[in-house]
């Protein structure tokens, strides 16, 4: 366990090498920093100060260098539009997103199991249709409209639930279910594919021919063989609402990363928009990393690959 | 027979299709007593697997079972509850099955799964547990058995997977061992030695075995009873040793003259072969069901068929004597 662990480590180190590059040179590419610094009626004088002043004179590859050894001690530099620290504004506003991401791949995992489990157990039985309907509606609703729903029914019809901000937990109970929803129904799918897969299978035959009870069947025979690629599809989920809860934040109202990471698109704020690339680009490194050792646990041939 | 620890009579067994109801086994009859191995021969498709999946009581819920008896010990098998039946199954009934290479969880070590069938029915501790397993997986012929208890399925070869899979079976020193062609999925170095170690632990544990198999050598060897099953019917039942000298069925002839004998099949010559097809047994099923690949069929074969033969070597056939005087001496 502990050389697959430390190759997966190595590897995930590499290419978190290589996704900053990429993301430090992606801002290069979208134009001159120093021109979108200075503003449209700046003069070349102006421009060619700030070029000096930020350093953008000098060779890209020094420039890197420079900026991913601040980044490992946690300097991002400093926000072009708030003049804070990169990293503070980033840690809270990530806040809000990480309580966000956490609680919906929770109430993702945590409604999809259990309901892709009893799909497959009693295959297109009414339990089957029910759990397939709140798939495809999940799938075919689009986040914003779902939340907007929500807001009308819960915060302004009956009350409630508080349509916006972040302020108390109930805040985030709304943002939490749209956010989940989204992610539900693939993995509710693919828990039914696998466990209608593995519960066919001839070790489970061996179970139940030991005399194994249906509970120790299903949960200790057949989950732990099902469940492995939904926690590789988690692990993505999980990174993607980390990093791509922006229609969700907009709608509560809720100023996490990804709100921050389409305003300061919007003003052209590299510092921190490369530090929120890197840092969602970690998110899913990390996830990915921990999905890849969680699998080997749970399937020992993984081990040896 | 009283003294039987399994009877099974008029077993039926019935699998609605879209087209209408499978009859896969239709009013078979058996019994075995302790330390006795009955073998159930047949082609595939024969109904052999699924008579042995209604005993252990693991038939899919989709598959009607009926039968006049089902009994195992003083255990009505048909009566018995799913609580009953779990205590049973690993316990005083057990099984090996033909595919060991997918019949063991990939997830778990071997030692987890051989213990957890004797923690499952007895109050053991785990190191007990885990030393009774050392003790069968050398009892099966596997070296080093105390560190392969911390191996998985995948590193095992197909040959030792079935040899834990045996060990797997003995855990709780069942009543009843029920091998569904246990070396069908082997090599034939392997077969011999799986066999032999089959005969030799139940004759040491005193067990009754059912042996499902499709090869009549292993039969030879190993079988104190046979039944020959074709499409879902018994056709012929009796001592291994009075079944294989005087073959009474058109179709257990038909059998035993697929294989070939060293000395006697001429090199180069083709095998024997039963022509044919098994035939649908998808709605009403009549006669002898072996009348469409059997040369000496008749109109009488399409009417009842008559139960022949005495109490131990029995066959079904509108021949008196099989047909056999029409086909001369078996060569």
């Amino acid at each position: 366990m502990l050389p697959f662990i430390l190759k997966r480590l190595g590897l995930a180190l590499l290419v978190a090498l290589t996704v900053s590059f990429i993301s430090f040179s992606l801002l290069f590419l979208s134009g001159d920093p120093a021109a979108a610094l200075a503003g449209e009626t700046a003069s070349g004088e102006d421009v060619e100060a700030l070029r000096r002043l930020y350093g953008f004179d000098r060779p890209m590859l020094v420039q890197y260098g420079e900026w991913l050894f601040s980044a490992l001690r946690g300097d991002f530099g400093e926000s072009y539009y708030f003049k804070l620290p990169v990293a503070g504004l980033i840690a809270e506003r990530l806040q809000v997103t990480m309580i966000l991401g956490v609680c919906g791949i929770l109430f993702a995992l945590l409604t999809a199991v259990p309901l892709g489990v009893v799909a497959a157990i009693r295959p297109n039985s009414l339990i089957d249709r029910v759990a397939l309907f709140l798939s495809v509606a999940g799938q075919a609703m689009p986040s914003f409209w779902f939340g907007l729903i929500l807001i009308v029914v819960f915060a302004i019809q009956l009350g409630w639930l508080p349509p916006s901000g972040a302020a108390t937990w109930r805040h985030f109970i709304m943002p939490t279910i749209v956010l989940g929803y989204y992610a539900m129904p693939a993995i509710m799918r693919l828990t039914r594919a696998g466990m209608l897969d593995v519960l066919n299978s001839d070790f489970i035959r061996t179970a139940r021919a030991k005399g194994a009870g249906e509970g120790r069947v299903l949960f200790k025979h057949a989950l732990r063989n099902a469940i492995i690629p939904v926690v590789s599809l988690a692990a993505v989920q999980m990174g993607f609402m980390l990093g791509g809860s922006i229609v969700v934040e907009s709608v509560f109202a809720l100023h996490g990363a990804g709100f921050l990471a389409w305003e300061s698109i919007a003003r052209n704020d590299l510092p921190t928009v490369q530090a929120l690339i890197l840092v969602f680009s970690m998110f899913y490194i990390v996830f990915t990393f921990l999905a890849d050792v969680l699998n080997a646990w749970l399937d020992p041939r993984m081990r040896s690959s | 027979m009283t003294d039987a620890l399994l009877s099974v009579k008029n077993l039926t067994l019935s699998i609605p299709t879209g087209s209408g109801t499978l009859h896969a086994v239709r009013g078979i009859d058996f019994d075995l007593k302790r330390g006795e191995t009955l073998s159930i021969v047949g082609e595939s498709g024969s109904g052999k697997s699924l008579t042995s999946l209604a005993v252990m009581g693991l038939l899919s819920k989709t598959i009607k079972c009926q039968a006049d008896e089902m009994r195992f010990d003083t255990i009505d098998l048909q009566k018995a509850n799913r609580r009953v039946m779990r205590d049973l199954r690993g316990n005083r009934m057990a099984m090996i099955f033909q595919e060991p290479m997918t019949s063991l969880n990939p997830a778990y070590t071997i030692g987890d799964q051989l213990t957890e069938t004797l923690l499952l029915h007895r109050k053991v501790s785990k190191a007990a547990a885990r030393a009774r397993a050392v003790e069968l997986l050398e009892k099966v012929g596997i070296t080093a058995a105390e560190s392969r208890l911390s191996q998985y399925p995948h590193q095992l070869s197909g040959g030792l997977r079935q040899r834990v899979m045996i060990a797997l079976a003995l855990m709780c020193e069942p009543d009843l061992l029920i091998a569904d062609e246990p070396t069908t999925a082997l090599d034939v170095t392997i077969q011999a030695q799986i066999l032999r170690l089959l005969v030799d632990l139940t004759r040491e544990m005193n067990m009754a075995m059912i042996l499902i198999t499709h090869d009549l050598g292993v039969v030879a060897r190993v079988a104190d009873k046979v039944a020959v099953m074709y499409a879902g019917g018994l056709v012929e039942t009796g001592p291994a040793a009075e079944v294989f000298s005087a073959p009474s069925h058109p179709h257990t002839r038909g059998l035993l003259r697929c294989i070939p004998q060293p000395g006697k099949t001429e090199r180069g010559a083709p095998l024997g072969t039963i022509p044919g097809i098994v035939p649908s047994l998808i709605g009403d099923v009549s006669g002898c069901v072996f009348r469409t690949r059997c040369a000496h069929a008749s109109a009488d074969c399409r009417g009842p068929i008559p139960l022949r033969g005495d109490d131990s070597h029995a066959f079904k056939c509108v021949h008196a004597d099989g047909a056999l005087s029409a086909e001369g001496e078996l060569a």
